[in-house]
């Protein structure tokens, strides 16, 4: 009775007793939720244009920002003297960078194994992961560094407001967080609907041969979306390196994306954001409030969790596509 | 069904030309030292009995395959190797023997994908819809609509592709390839399992396109009375040879085209 009591009842006398703390824990879930999105996201684009389930996009991330704190520290050492000027020339190499990426991951993975069954370019796409993780060590050491916050201007320091009887404090570089992926979202959401090359993605990912013959360059598309995907690597790797630290101990962060992708659908946009922030929210929720009960590290499987509830009555996600089949 | 009006476009210069092709897979020949053209305005057929290599000549056409021996020569340009990329902008469109259609997009979708190659604005332009791109992307929905007027699909614009009847399936097929305002149209099979009614108004979608828009077209056929009825021009294929090129008439009376489809006494 106790137990049951403990569990269904007094977490939620506890949210009514303090809701600032409830604000609070819902804002932290909230934001956590939204870079779950956009690593999810990273995801979503690569797997709409051609039907892969890129295995490497969280690797991708730690890469990008890998990539952005290690040239900004080159810099830094070869003579540029203003951190900022370093920290965008850096941050304009780093898109290069991901550019370049993009254009030989078609070159070399991609075109030989076109028309390949789609396993074969997952297992392609793990290959990828060993070898960003090599080269990433290679190039610029494998040991945690700090992301560049404060050369890049994001704001710091947090909004404290006083409501519902107590102070829920804002990180402002969480405020930042989620105003870029609304942003990102919204672009990328326009993008895939509204323009000729979004078009032309959904076709590449219904059926290369229709799309070959209307005129579509495989190549092209591919080199675009890889790309797309790199970028929102690189958006999410600077969103959390700030939160914590550049380190290959990201790529674990990134499979929380896995249970993001089942509950939003894996072909969906606002899937992903819908998915991450349910995830993100949920967490926290469960953490807080029902994690001394069970005792620590619930958040480890708890998305897994709310992620099979969901899939329990909507197998396809919450806004995947319905699979449509005529017999 | 030649009842319709034989094709008033004047049949004229040679369109494309195929001189000596030959492809092989490993060690089965699918085409071996086949020549023949195709001129403009004119609807020529390919015909033969299954595995004779006509689909194989289509995708050598197309560019989606690469023959390895002879030569391809469309509008005047010689290319042994041609990506299907390349055809498409060099005004090749297609429609497939079994349907390849974009099954998660709306009819209306797959028309516009159709004319991908037609829109150049920029796409920052694209993204934001305004100035130019706007109006651009209003005059490739202005000539999608009369696609869809021409084919009277008015009423499945919206409905996803994959939820049509088979029928319908291939008419937006050839109504994606008519969007790319092709100089030559390639139709694999266009009526292969339609009933005599949607045979019939296939046949009529392809007389008009022939007649209206004045549309080179090649198309490959199993059912004789309607190959006999539309095209011009023959060309039979059997193991990969040619064996017959003609007039209807001419082949319908070629001895060897008879012995390959009724067989032949050994």
């Amino acid at each position: 009775m106790d137990m049951l009591y403990k569990i269904f009842l007094d977490p939620f006398v506890q949210m009514g007793s303090a809701p600032d703390l409830l604000v609070q824990t819902l804002w932290e879930g909230l934001v956590g939720g939204v870079l779950y999105a956009l690593i999810a996201l990273g995801f979503v684009l690569i797997f709409k244009a051609s039907g892969v389930f890129n295995f490497a996009q969280g690797i991708m991330v730690v890469f990008a920002a890998l990539t952005l704190v290690g040239l900004h520290a080159m810099l830094r050492h070869w003579g540029v003297s203003s951190g900022t000027i370093a920290a965008y020339l850096a941050l304009a190499l780093t898109v290069a960078v991901m550019f370049g990426l993009a254009f030989a991951i078609e070159r070399v993975v991609l075109r030989p194994l076109v028309n390949q069954p789609d396993i074969i370019l997952f297992m392609a796409t793990f290959g990828m992961t060993y070898f960003l993780i090599g080269l990433g060590e290679l190039v610029f050491g494998g040991e945690p560094k700090l992301m560049i916050t404060d050369d890049l201007h994001l704001p710091r320091g947090a909004i404290d407001v006083k409501m519902l009887g107590g102070f829920v404090s804002f990180q402002k570089v969480d405020i930042a967080a989620a105003v870029i992926a609304s942003i990102m979202v919204a672009v990328l959401a326009l993008f895939f609907q509204k323009t000729r090359i979004g078009r032309a993605l959904r076709a590449v990912a219904d059926s290369h041969k229709a799309a070959l013959s209307v005129g579509i360059s495989l190549e092209q598309i591919w080199v675009v979306v890889w790309f797309a995907a790199g970028i929102v690597a690189l958006v999410t790797g600077i969103m959390w390196g700030a939160r914590s630290n550049v380190s290959f101990a990201l790529e674990i962060v990134a499979l929380k994306a896995l249970p993001v992708l089942i509950l939003g659908g894996f072909t969906s946009i606002p899937g992903a954001i819908v998915g991450g922030v349910i995830i993100g929210v949920g967490e926290k929720l469960g953490e807080f409030y029902w994690g001394p009960l069970i005792g620590s590290g619930i958040e480890s499987w708890l998305a897994y969790v709310i992620a099979l509830l969901f899939l329990l009555f909507r197998p396809q996600g919450l806004f995947g596509e319905r699979i449509i089949e005529r017999i | 069904m030649r009842a319709l009006g034989s094709p008033e476009v004047a049949v004229g210069d040679v369109l494309l030309s195929a001189e000596n092709v030959s492809l092989s897979f490993g060690g089965v020949k699918a085409v071996s030292d086949v020549s023949f053209d195709i001129r403009k305005g004119e609807i020529r057929a390919i015909i033969g009995p299954n595995g004779a290599g006509k689909t194989s000549m289509l995708n050598i056409i197309n560019g989606f395959y690469h023959p390895q021996q002879g030569r391809i020569t469309f509008k005047g340009e010689t290319r042994s190797k041609m990506r299907p990329h390349d055809a498409a902008h060099g005004g090749i469109a297609r429609t497939f023997q079994n349907v390849a259609l974009f099954r998660g997009m709306t009819a209306l979708d797959n028309l516009m994908a159709g004319r991908t190659l037609k829109m150049h604005k920029n796409f920052f332009w694209q993204l934001l819809r305004f100035g130019p791109a706007m109006a651009e992307e209003v005059e490739h929905r202005h000539r999608v609509e009369e696609i869809i007027d021409f084919l009277k699909i008015q009423n499945i614009r919206r409905t996803p592709v994959a939820q049509l009847p088979y029928g319908l399936q291939k008419r937006l097929e050839l109504g994606r390839a008519l969007a790319m305002e092709p100089d030559l149209l390639l139709l694999d099979e266009p009526m292969a399992g339609m009933n005599l009614e949607e045979k019939e108004d296939m046949s009529r979608f392809v007389l008009d396109v022939n007649n209206h828009f004045g549309t080179t077209i090649a198309l490959i056929e199993h059912d004789m009375g309607v190959v006999m009825d539309l095209s011009n021009r023959v060309v039979v294929l059997d193991h990969g040879i040619k064996i017959a090129d003609g007039t209807p008439d001419q082949v319908k009376s070629n001895q060897a085209v008879i012995d390959a489809y009724l067989g032949v006494a050994h």
